[in-house]
């Protein structure tokens, strides 16, 4: 699909030319996500569907064949106003990651994700991670401290789930909104700090 | 199978079905619609129209995610994206796609990114 053939030229309109940017809170299922854009969203946070029949994927067969069984995806998300013309969007991704394909290139376009990670159940986000690195999605990760979380050492989790140095690794209570907003914050320094080594680099 | 004009029982896929035209998905510009795409309403609506058109219409008069919109109107992405392509192709409607970190061509965008922060800093 080819995004640039959808500009506008001109598209700072009458109505002070609003724009958006997304993020992604990725991560396995029951990390946090959903739970992550409740607490930082301005607005209720929604939930879009998209619906599929279980005999066939193809989009094309999608409607109007109605004796197939219908499977609902959900995708939370909220917004952040971050000026009067500029609105940060965040989507929880659906846990089951073959989903994403129903979103028209899900991670298309954001500027980076953050991978929510269950310190109890390292394993449950390898998949997320992988795919960041697949998709070449730049990310941070974010270990959702639950109440019975036992205490891990930062730098044994990042060995243990082979994070890079230059990745930034940061503890968080997805259910607090100044912790999911520093979360963020560490995201956007780390993509600041990337786009920096990519001009110096030139 | 006749859909029937006015479905009896609006959930389900009969109902796409006849929002859609039978359309399963939309051509041109509107393929590349994303989840935060703002729609822009650019002319009102007229008479005889399609009530989710007109329901479109009038929900972005500001602007509006796509995704919040599908969510607004109970609709799926796929589904929603047809009657977007609708009013773009008729011009109803203007489409601003996300900005990407990277611009094309003009390398990583540390205005926007610093923009970004300052506004979460503030929250």
């Amino acid at each position: 699909m080819d995004l640039k053939g959808f500009d506008h030229p001109g598209g700072q309109a009458a109505d002070g030319g609003t724009r958006s940017v997304k993020v992604m809170i990725a991560g396995g299922f029951g990390t946090g996500k959903t739970t992550m854009v409740r607490s930082v969203s301005d607005i209720k946070p929604l939930t879009t569907e998209e619906t599929l029949t279980q005999a066939s994927a193809d989009v094309d067969h999608l409607i109007g064949v109605a004796d197939k069984t219908e499977t609902t995806v959900s995708l939370d998300f909220g917004k952040i106003s971050i000026n009067d013309s500029l609105m940060l969007y965040l989507f929880g991704t659906p846990g089951q990651e073959r989903f994403w394909f129903l979103w028209n290139g899900l991670f298309k376009g954001a500027l980076g994700a953050v991978v929510l990670v269950d310190t109890r159940r390292l394993a449950s986000s390898f998949r997320a991670i992988e795919e960041m690195e697949r998709l070449e999605v730049p990310f941070v990760i974010a270990l959702n401290v639950f109440p019975d979380s036992k205490e891990h050492p930062i730098e044994e989790i990042r060995d243990a789930l082979d994070i890079p140095e230059h990745i930034p690794v940061v503890v968080c209570d997805a259910r607090d909104r100044a912790s999911s907003r520093d979360v963020l914050v560490t995201l956007i320094r780390h993509l600041k700090d990337r786009s920096a080594v990519a001009l110096e680099s030139r | 199978m006749s859909a029937p004009r006015r479905p009896t029982d609006p959930s389900g896929l009969e109902r796409y079905y006849v929002l859609t035209k039978g359309r399963s998905g939309p051509g041109g510009s509107a393929s590349s619609l994303d989840v935060a795409t703002l729609i822009v309403s650019r002319a009102a609506s007229v008479p005889g129209m399609q009530h989710e058109h007109e329901e479109i219409l009038r929900r972005c008069r500001d602007p509006l995610s796509v995704a919040e919109l599908g969510a607004h109107l109970g609709l799926p992405f796929n589904i929603l994206a047809v009657l977007l392509a609708d009013l773009l192709e008729a011009g109803r409607v203007e489409a601003r796609d996300p900005i990407p970190a990277h611009g094309a061509g003009r390398g990583p965008d540390l205005a926007l990114l610093e923009e970004v922060l300052s506004g979460l800093e503030r929250l």
